[in-house]
């Protein structure tokens, strides 16, 4: 079940490279916009998540990721 | 064949038969993802350097210090990127001032990451080093990233692994080992000319010493003057998380940016958390990006903790794994941040093509379910929850060459 499961999701995504994509490059300005930067100052946003690591039982899936402690 | 390579490397060590089976199919489907991508569009980081300050200060807590950060590009294909960042301490928090003494100590880490550009695929490894009197890290992680489906798709595969050593001041015979390890898929996808989105899984699995080595439970005691008595915490010597979370940016018609986010986490000693963020940014004139952000956090208990024991000691404990680590309960936070960014070079020379120096303010605002502010005297069990705010500064130079 799982193997046929796997097959039909890679013929969906052989069709899905086929594609034509639906925002065209010229179409892209905006996304291209730095504010539309999930992650614009990584220095910034490395240090905001590590503070919430420090301070929060919930962890992972955050835009950035480090090492190490310091929350003791 | 990177991205066969990573996938064996997935496979080999998750923990069961059928999560190997699982694990098989999507690692499958992510090898026909690469191979079958359509387009190039990633590119190395910028070139860029950046100096931080940064400062957290509350509740008894201040910790503050410098860090800085290198992208540099070797070629069209290779960058690296150096980081230092310091962690001065200097804490009297809660914990600190009710069952053990305030201290001050510095924590510096190092990592280098470099990225590698080969045709279509964007890979990365990095180390990461970080020192402290009583807690040593050493991490090594590796990421993939590949664009696709006419650049609309990027999928983002990543795997890390980290080595801790901790010690304890007040014991130089002490020393415990712990390990982690972090797997995270992550598919960011343009959905139209306006809107973009970011989906992100990560599990974390950690092993041996996970407790802070220093912080203690408490249990009733009648025969103390306090009322209640402490002995050393004791957590289980394995964790593991699931974290997801869905991310969206909108571009606004009038040049300006809104973005939330949610994201769903849950773990083996049974914390449950849900966060919620919210943001905009508004650039003004040329040279000014202005941003605004709330965020929300809750979570449950660890199934282990409590603020009160109703009875303990190191022969006759309450039961087998005891937690009043104040991270591990039941509370809430609420985050209501500010920033700034003003662009001094916009149009530069050969060596420095733009610059920019920017403030966030984040004021972070913490309430406690059962963690009980025991500086107050009252009857055991009946002291007013715990609560407190802190302020987060962040104030960096940044300059692209």
């Amino acid at each position: 079940m799982g193997f046929k499961i796997t097959v039909i999701l890679s013929l969906l995504a052989l069709q899905a490279c086929s594609m034509t994509p639906w925002v065209k490059p010229y179409e892209r300005a905006h996304l291209a916009d730095p504010i539309m930067n999930f992650n614009r100052d990584p220095i910034s946003s490395n240090y905001i998540h590590h503070v919430y690591d420090a301070r929060e039982g919930a962890r992972g899936a955050g835009i950035a990721t480090g090492g190490g402690c310091g929350c003791n | 064949m990177p991205a066969l390579l990573l996938a064996v490397a997935v496979v080999v060590t998750s923990p069961s038969n059928s999560m190997i089976v699982k694990f098989n199919h999507v690692c499958l489907l992510l090898i026909i993802f690469f191979q079958l991508s359509i387009a190039h569009a990633i590119v190395l980081p910028e070139d860029r350097a950046d100096v931080l300050y940064h400062s957290y200060d509350g509740g008894g807590a201040t910790i503050s210090g410098p860090s800085i950060l290198v992208r540099k590009k070797f070629n069209e294909n290779i960058s690296a990127t150096v980081n230092r960042y310091v962690d001065n301490v200097s804490s009297a928090s809660i914990d600190v001032v009710t069952t053990a003494s305030p201290y001050t100590e510095e924590r510096v880490e190092h990592s280098v990451n470099i990225d590698y550009l080969h045709e279509k695929t964007l890979m990365s490894v990095g180390l990461t080093k970080s020192d402290e009197s009583d807690f040593d890290a050493k991490t090594f992680g590796f990421n993939i990233s590949q664009d696709m489906f006419g650049d609309l798709t990027t999928v983002n595969v990543g795997y890390a692994q980290g080595d801790n050593e901790i010690r304890k001041n007040t014991d130089p015979s002490f020393l415990k080992l712990s390990n982690s390890r972090n797997y995270r898929v992550s598919v960011t996808q343009v959905i139209s000319k306006d809107l973009i989105m970011a989906f992100a899984l990560e599990t974390i699995t950690d092993e041996g010493f996970l407790n802070n080595p220093y912080r203690s439970v408490r249990y009733l005691d009648s025969g103390t003057g306090t009322g209640f008595n402490v002995q050393a915490e004791v957590y289980p010597n394995t964790r593991t998380s699931n974290a997801i979370a869905l991310r969206a940016r909108y571009f606004l018609q009038h040049r300006a940016a809104l973005h939330g986010g949610y994201r769903y986490f849950s773990d083996s000693w049974g914390i449950t958390g849900n966060t919620f963020e919210l943001g905009y940014t508004l650039p003004h004139k040329e040279d000014w990006v202005f941003e605004f952000t709330y965020r929300y956090h809750e979570q449950t208990s660890a199934d282990f903790y409590s603020d009160l024991f109703p009875f303990g000691g190191t022969l006759n404990p309450a039961q087998n794994f005891l937690a009043r680590d104040k991270e591990l309960s039941t509370f809430s936070d609420h985050t209501i941040g500010v920033g700034g960014s003003y662009e001094f070079i916009t149009d530069g020379n050969n060596f420095i093509k733009r610059g920019s120096v920017s403030f966030h303010y984040d004021y972070i605002m913490f309430a406690y379910e059962d963690f009980r502010d025991i500086t107050v005297t009252a009857t055991p069990g009946s002291e007013p929850n715990y609560e407190f705010n802190a302020g987060v500064i962040r104030f960096f130079l940044s300059v692209w060459f």
